[in-house]
């Protein structure tokens, strides 16, 4: 009987075609909006998570600073100096790797070519704490950090753009005012959502950074990795109460540096990008609810118009709850299509948009039967009412309708 | 579905008790519109019995409770006073759900207007009050064939209302009346909108099935000619029945 009366509904959607794609246009754009948010949501989760990764899960960022207000009112804040690190990897053991870290946009210049470039101070060790790697080449030497010669290693995008099939390896690039020589290539990062090309870099020797190009001796964030993921709460703890000691700040007082853990900061990010796609969610889903006021209005035109079936149905023996029932399964089964074509639609929208905007292409099976489920349950919502007052006419009234 | 009885059972009729007493009893009936001054008696006492295998024609003018009367018979309206026994169970102690179950096994019903589900085949409508009886696919067609090929309507079956003449249509109708097989066909006026030659042709159609089936019809018209082919007349006026005359010796 149930089937029947599914296939009596499917009937009735088909010899309205037009009138049934109408009526749940708003539940496909509903469904097609609530799928596209969540999905690009959770793909900008999926990109965000990957690049975190990429900086190095294991990785401590030190920053001066109160509070963490990342990069602001650094300038109140004293800088960290070399001293710092090497006091850190002398006390603390459970370091794996540190590095300390000064930047500056500068010109670079290789033979015709020119561009502008993140230039990085830093120390050999800088390639493991970031999780990175050379492709050709060799890092620092400890004797050239020391002595703060003028070799740098680049970065992908420099190679590709400022010497194109070529080995630049040895050759000589320009770095503001200095000539250093290019000892290793690294390799390939991508574009970061927040930061641009990550290859566009320039790596030097703290020591030859900070006398040719920056002129300080101001470090501005110090790298430190740990061994593994689980010694990170301990290990952050340690390098605050050595800073702490470091900066001499009283045990009242809050910190001038920040020490940040980047499972905390992919915390924060995935926290924030869910709440704005639950927001954006709840916003398309309105759309859902016009689409099953839309729903209801075309059933109540429906009822009126086959108030004369509706007799005969009662009149050759189908119970109230029979009538009440062949509505609901129509709305229902319209609304159900609509979610379903929205389905498509969001998730063809989705494929389409997310190669876009630099955000991989996450599938979730949940979300889709979630919308489809949903999508359904608004048909029977709003279709309750114009069931109802079909399976409560009157069957003598209703056979004399015209 | 929430019908949690068993059709047949809950109401009580198996065709066994029938034995002895009337399909149709009605017992000083009265149904009353308004009150007071504005009162209306559509129905002032009225008693009849209808057994099994008769032709009953009700006659009379328009709103002398000839359509009261056969609303109240088709479970559709109940009377403000009086009983109506079917099958010897007293219709008023029947719920909403029993009455529709009434309906789909023990009536048919044949409208003055056809009231076929327009843009649907002639098998569709047919196999309409057979899906209500829960009859598998197979079985529905089959029943839906053998009913049209009763009133001659073979070949016909994947015709829909507008591609058939009146006269056609109205066959369709009695088919869907009887295809469920019921105890009794009412009639509201089959051939009112039919011509004179179809009206016969229905006429004869009802005649048959009455006379080789022993299927009880209960005929409402005004025409003579029509009430003709009845056994039994009853013949209303003002609510009540001023006549009733049998023609049994005649047929």
């Amino acid at each position: 009987m149930f089937a029947t009366t599914i296939l009596m509904a499917f009937k009735e959607i088909r010899r309205n075609v037009l009138r049934s794609a109408l009526t749940v246009l708003g539940i496909i754009i509903g469904v097609a909006a609530v799928i596209i948010i969540v999905t690009l949501g959770a793909g900008t989760t999926a990109q965000v998570g990957s690049e975190i990764s990429k900086m190095g899960s294991n990785m401590l960022t030190l920053m001066p600073g109160g509070n963490h207000r990342m990069g602001g009112a650094a300038g109140s804040s004293p800088p960290f100096e070399l001293s710092d690190i090497e006091a850190l990897r002398r006390d603390i053991p459970e370091i794996a790797a540190i590095a300390p870290y000064a930047q500056r946009m500068s010109q670079i210049i290789a033979g015709n070519e020119n561009r502008r470039s993140n230039v990085v101070g830093t120390t050999s060790e800088f390639i493991q704490v970031r999780n990175w790697a050379l492709t050709a080449g060799r890092t620092f030497t400890p004797a050239e950090e020391s002595a703060g010669r003028a070799v740098c290693i680049i970065g992908a995008t420099i190679h590709e753009e400022m010497f194109p099939g070529q080995d630049p390896l040895g050759a000589m690039i320009r770095v503001d005012k200095i000539s250093c020589e290019i000892i290793g290539i690294l390799e390939s990062k991508g574009q970061v959502m927040f930061g641009g090309d990550q290859d566009l870099v320039v790596a030097m020797p703290t020591r030859t950074f900070q006398r040719r190009i920056s002129g300080s001796n101001r470090i501005a964030q110090i790298f430190i990795s740990a061994y593994s993921q689980e010694s990170m709460p301990a290990l952050k703890e340690q390098v605050t109460q050595l800073m702490r000691e470091r900066r001499r700040v009283d045990e009242d007082e809050d910190s001038n540096f920040n020490v940040l853990d980047m499972t905390e900061v992919s915390e924060v990010m995935e926290n924030t990008i869910g709440v704005m796609t639950t927001f954006l969610s709840a916003i398309a889903a309105v759309s859902l609810l016009v689409g099953g006021i839309g729903i209801m209005n075309i059933m109540l035109v429906s009822v009126t118009e086959r108030t004369r079936e509706i007799g005969i149905r009662l009149a050759i023996g189908a119970t109230e709850n029979e009538v009440m029932m062949q509505f609901l399964v129509e709305a229902a089964l319209l609304s159900a299509f609509g979610g379903f074509a929205g389905i498509v639609l969001g998730m063809t929208g989705a494929a389409l948009v997310a190669p876009a905007i630099n955000v991989p292409f996450v599938f979730e099976p949940v979300t889709a039967l979630m919308a489809f489920a949903f999508s359904g349950a608004v048909g029977v919502a709003f279709g309750f009412m114009p069931a109802r007052r079909a399976a409560r006419l009157n069957p003598i009234e209703a056979l004399r309708h015209e | 579905m929430t019908t949690n009885y068993n059709p047949s059972g809950s109401i009580q009729m198996a065709s066994g008790n029938v034995s002895g007493q009337p399909l149709i009893r009605f017992e000083n009936v009265f149904k009353i519109y308004g009150q007071g001054d504005a009162e209306v008696r559509a129905l002032d006492g009225v008693s009849f019995e209808v057994n099994s295998g008769d032709f009953v024609a009700v006659m009379g003018a328009s709103g002398s409770g000839k359509s009261t009367t056969m609303n109240i018979l088709g479970c559709l309206d109940v009377p403000t006073r009086g009983k109506y026994f079917f099958r010897g169970v007293d219709v008023a102690t029947l719920s909403h759900d029993q009455l529709a179950l009434l309906r789909r096994h023990y009536l048919g019903f044949v409208f003055q207007g056809f009231n076929l589900l327009a843009r649907t085949t002639a098998l569709e409508n047919l196999e309409l009050p057979l899906i209500y009886q829960r009859l598998d696919k197979g079985a529905r067609r089959r029943r839906a064939m053998e009913a049209l090929e009763t009133v001659g309507l073979l070949g016909r079956e994947n015709h829909t209302p507008a591609e058939l003449s009146g006269g056609q249509q109205q066959r369709v109708a009695i088919a869907r009346a009887i295809v469920t097989e019921p105890s009794v066909i009412l009639a509201d006026e089959p051939t009112g909108n039919l011509d004179s030659a179809r009206s016969h042709e229905i006429m004869q159609l009802l005649t048959r099935l009455n006379r080789e089936r022993g299927l009880t019809v209960v005929l409402v018209t005004h025409e003579d000619d029509i009430a003709a082919y009845a056994h039994r007349r009853l013949e209303f006026r003002d609510g009540k029945i001023i006549n009733e005359t049998s023609t049994q010796d005649a047929a």
